[in-house]
């Protein structure tokens, strides 16, 4: 089941990717390895969702390929994709949960329809699933109109993970949590990293998800990844956003908590 | 069922050793879930079975659904007294199964509350008090748009002229073709019947009087204000749902601006000024359609039909169709918003809504020509 190290999880080559007159992604070229948690940052509006929803297939690219666990997205029918879908979690940046169904049937909705389990294993898995991103029983029955931002959040990440994936994509898991939540939030992937060997493509703008979990650090501006490497790779960059970004004051404060930390 | 009779158990049970053993083997994961869930259910319904080690030594892949399943067993087994030992778990897969044990019994613990589902007789009362309430926000809707006509009448500088002019392009104007098609057809039709039937008693001329009459007077204003229930009505409220679903309203209100000028207003008076229009239109058209089936089917020359269409009809059945054609909008408008901003959370209530407000509003449709022919009726005209 587990791709070879060598062979990256994700490869993305030359990707261009516009709408109308304007290109959004310039011949961006990315590699993940497996069992990898790669956090990508940018400005707003820099594209870092448009790259991600084109990854999923859910924009049409001008020119480029995009390979997940080696096979090239484009070359393949429509069962093949399916299966591939099935080895792939996502979060979307605003939850995207099914309206008209409780937080529990969000939850069992891909194990009802992959894994063909009995109904009472399902509630159980699915209650479990949801005890492990911090959701009680109590909201297991709300409507995702009857969620609270972050509570949101959580759901759309035990979705992501229901069928226990290979690679999840997660549009900022952590926006909207407060900073206790996104700590364990981190914790949680960091554990599914560690056990399962889950690769992670993680936007984010939290400095300290960058810091703590992310084994490496893509940085997207001007359609292209202008700095890519582990956070002391960021911290020496000389591009002028990566540079405000990581050594700007906010940068700077976590910066010195971790030498605190680590002294 | 046996546990060894599959040709490669995920676990067996071992009884060479002084205690029993369980011996698990192979990929506990989401797609071995249900074979295992079976296994372990087959050796727990055994009660007198004591494991005291579970053997995890032969595991190749583990993940939560492994891990829950694990948890599980352990803790069937814990509340029977037996305290069962896991050796041999990778230590990747321990700390996997630790949050997942942890998990677990954190969900455990917590009661589920059921969401309260009307049943029966209860449900019965529910849709009985259901329309009682959706009555009254009927005529709260009326009186908020009397409320904000009186606002634009007072202060004309704060009606949305733009907004009212854009809802009547798309419910007048762009409506006008099909509307037309549609009246068309209907005049011929009754034109056809009328024909059809009525000779067989030698009453050709009197095609003309009921085609005249029954256009003006019902059908015209009828099938007007059915497709435009249908075609407006719906779209007014699945563009009300998706805002309120979007909290779009919120942001307006937060804003210091009332939806019912900003939204509601413009939509109902387009509909006001558009639904005569259109009944007007239509009721040319389904003339026209009658004056071409007595002259194709029933051998009627159009001077002809002109002629006692001129004896036939009057002003009065003109007012009388014409007249009815704003209140119709007015409910079908308010009948729409009123749907819009009931919309919930949920896709589902967003389509339940919209359905409502087109069966609503041609029902209501049809019981006030039925008020204003009673009404009429009574005055004489
Ligand atoms: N469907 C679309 N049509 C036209 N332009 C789009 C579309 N989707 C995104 N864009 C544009 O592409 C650019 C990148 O948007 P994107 O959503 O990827 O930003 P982002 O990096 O995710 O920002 P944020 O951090 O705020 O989420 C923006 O300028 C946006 O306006
Ligand atoms: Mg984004």
């Amino acid at each position: 089941m587990l791709t070879p190290m060598e062979q990256p999880v994700l490869s993305v080559r030359d990707l261009v990717v516009g709408f109308r007159d304007r290109n959004v992604l310039d011949h961006l070229c990315l590699d993940v390895q497996a069992g990898q948690i790669l956090g990508l940052v940018g400005g707003s509006g820099s594209g870092k969702s448009v790259l991600l929803r084109t990854i999923l297939g859910l924009l049409p690219k001008r020119s480029g390929t995009i390979a997940v666990f080696g096979t090239d997205l484009d070359s393949i029918d429509d069962a093949a994709r399916q299966k591939l879908q099935r080895r792939w979690g996502v979060l979307f940046q605003n939850g995207a949960l099914y309206s008209s169904l409780t937080v529990m049937q969000n939850v069992q909705f891909p194990m009802r329809e992959f894994l063909h389990l009995p109904e009472h294993l399902l509630d159980e898995i699915a209650a479990t699933k949801l005890a492990m991103v911090g959701l009680s029983r109590k909201d297991a029955n709300k409507l995702p109109s009857e969620l609270s931002g972050g509570m949101t959040k959580r759901v759309a990440m035990a979705r992501a993970l229901a069928l226990d994936p290979e690679v999840v994509f997660l549009d900022e898991p952590t926006s909207g949590l407060d900073p206790i939540s996104a700590g364990d939030f981190d914790s949680l992937i960091r554990t599914l990293q560690q056990t399962l060997g889950l690769t992670v493509f993680m936007i984010t703008h939290d400095l300290n998800s960058l810091h703590t979990v992310c084994d490496r650090i893509a940085v997207l501006a001007d359609g292209k990844i202008v700095a890519d490497g582990p956070i002391a790779a960021m911290l020496a960059s000389e591009h002028p956003w990566v540079k405000s970004y990581f050594r700007g004051r906010r940068g700077r404060l976590l910066e010195h908590s971790h030498e605190h930390r680590s002294a | 069922m046996n546990s060894n009779a599959l040709p490669n158990p995920l676990l067996t049970i071992d009884l060479t050793g002084p205690g029993t053993m369980l011996v698990a083997r192979g990929g506990w994961t989401g797609s071995d879930t249900k074979q295992l869930d079976h296994l372990i259910d087959a050796f727990l319904s055994d009660s007198s079975r004591k494991a005291v080690t579970i053997d995890m030594r032969g595991i190749e892949a583990f993940d939560t659904f492994g891990a829950w399943e694990l948890s599980r067993l352990a803790a069937t087994l814990r509340s029977r007294g037996h305290e069962p030992t896991i050796v041999g778990l990778e230590s990747r897969y321990d700390v996997l199964f630790r949050s997942v044990e942890d998990a677990s019994v954190r969900a455990d613990k917590e009661q589920v509350t059921p969401r309260n589902e009307f049943t029966g007789l209860a449900a019965l009362g529910e849709t009985v008090v259901g329309w009682g309430k959706g009555f009254l926000l009927l005529l709260n809707m009326v009186g908020a748009v009397c409320a904000a006509a009186g606002r634009a009448i007072l202060k004309p500088s704060t009606f949305r002229f733009t907004s009212a002019v854009h809802q009547l392009d798309r419910v007048a104007w762009q409506a006008i073709p099909i509307i037309l098609l549609i009246t068309f057809l209907i005049g011929s039709i009754i034109a056809q019947q009328g024909f059809f039937h009525f000779r067989k008693f030698g009453a050709d001329d009197y095609v003309v009087d009921m085609v005249g009459i029954l256009v003006l007077r019902e059908i015209g204003v009828l099938i007007v204000a059915i497709m435009v229930a249908g075609r407006s009505g719906s779209s007014y409220t699945a563009e009300l749902g998706s805002m309120k679903m979007r909290e779009e309203i919120d942001a307006l209100r937060t804003m210091g601006f009332n939806p019912v000028d900003v939204l509601i207003l413009p939509r109902i008076v387009a509909l006001v000024i558009g639904l005569p229009l259109l009944t007007f239109l239509g009721a040319m058209s389904a003339l026209y359609g009658g004056e071409l089936v007595a002259w194709l089917y029933g051998g009627m020359s159009p001077e002809i039909y002109i002629a006692r269409l001129k004896e036939a009809i009057s002003m009065t059945h003109f007012k009388v169709g014409m007249i009815k054609a704003p209140f119709m909008a007015f409910v079908i408008g308010a009948v729409a918003c009123t749907e819009g901003l009931k919309v919930g959370g949920s896709a589902e209530s967003l389509g339940l809504r919209t359905t409502a407000s087109v069966v609503t509003s041609i029902f209501l449709v049809i019981v006030l020509d039925g008020l204003f022919a009673v009404f009429f009726a009574s005055i004489g005209m």
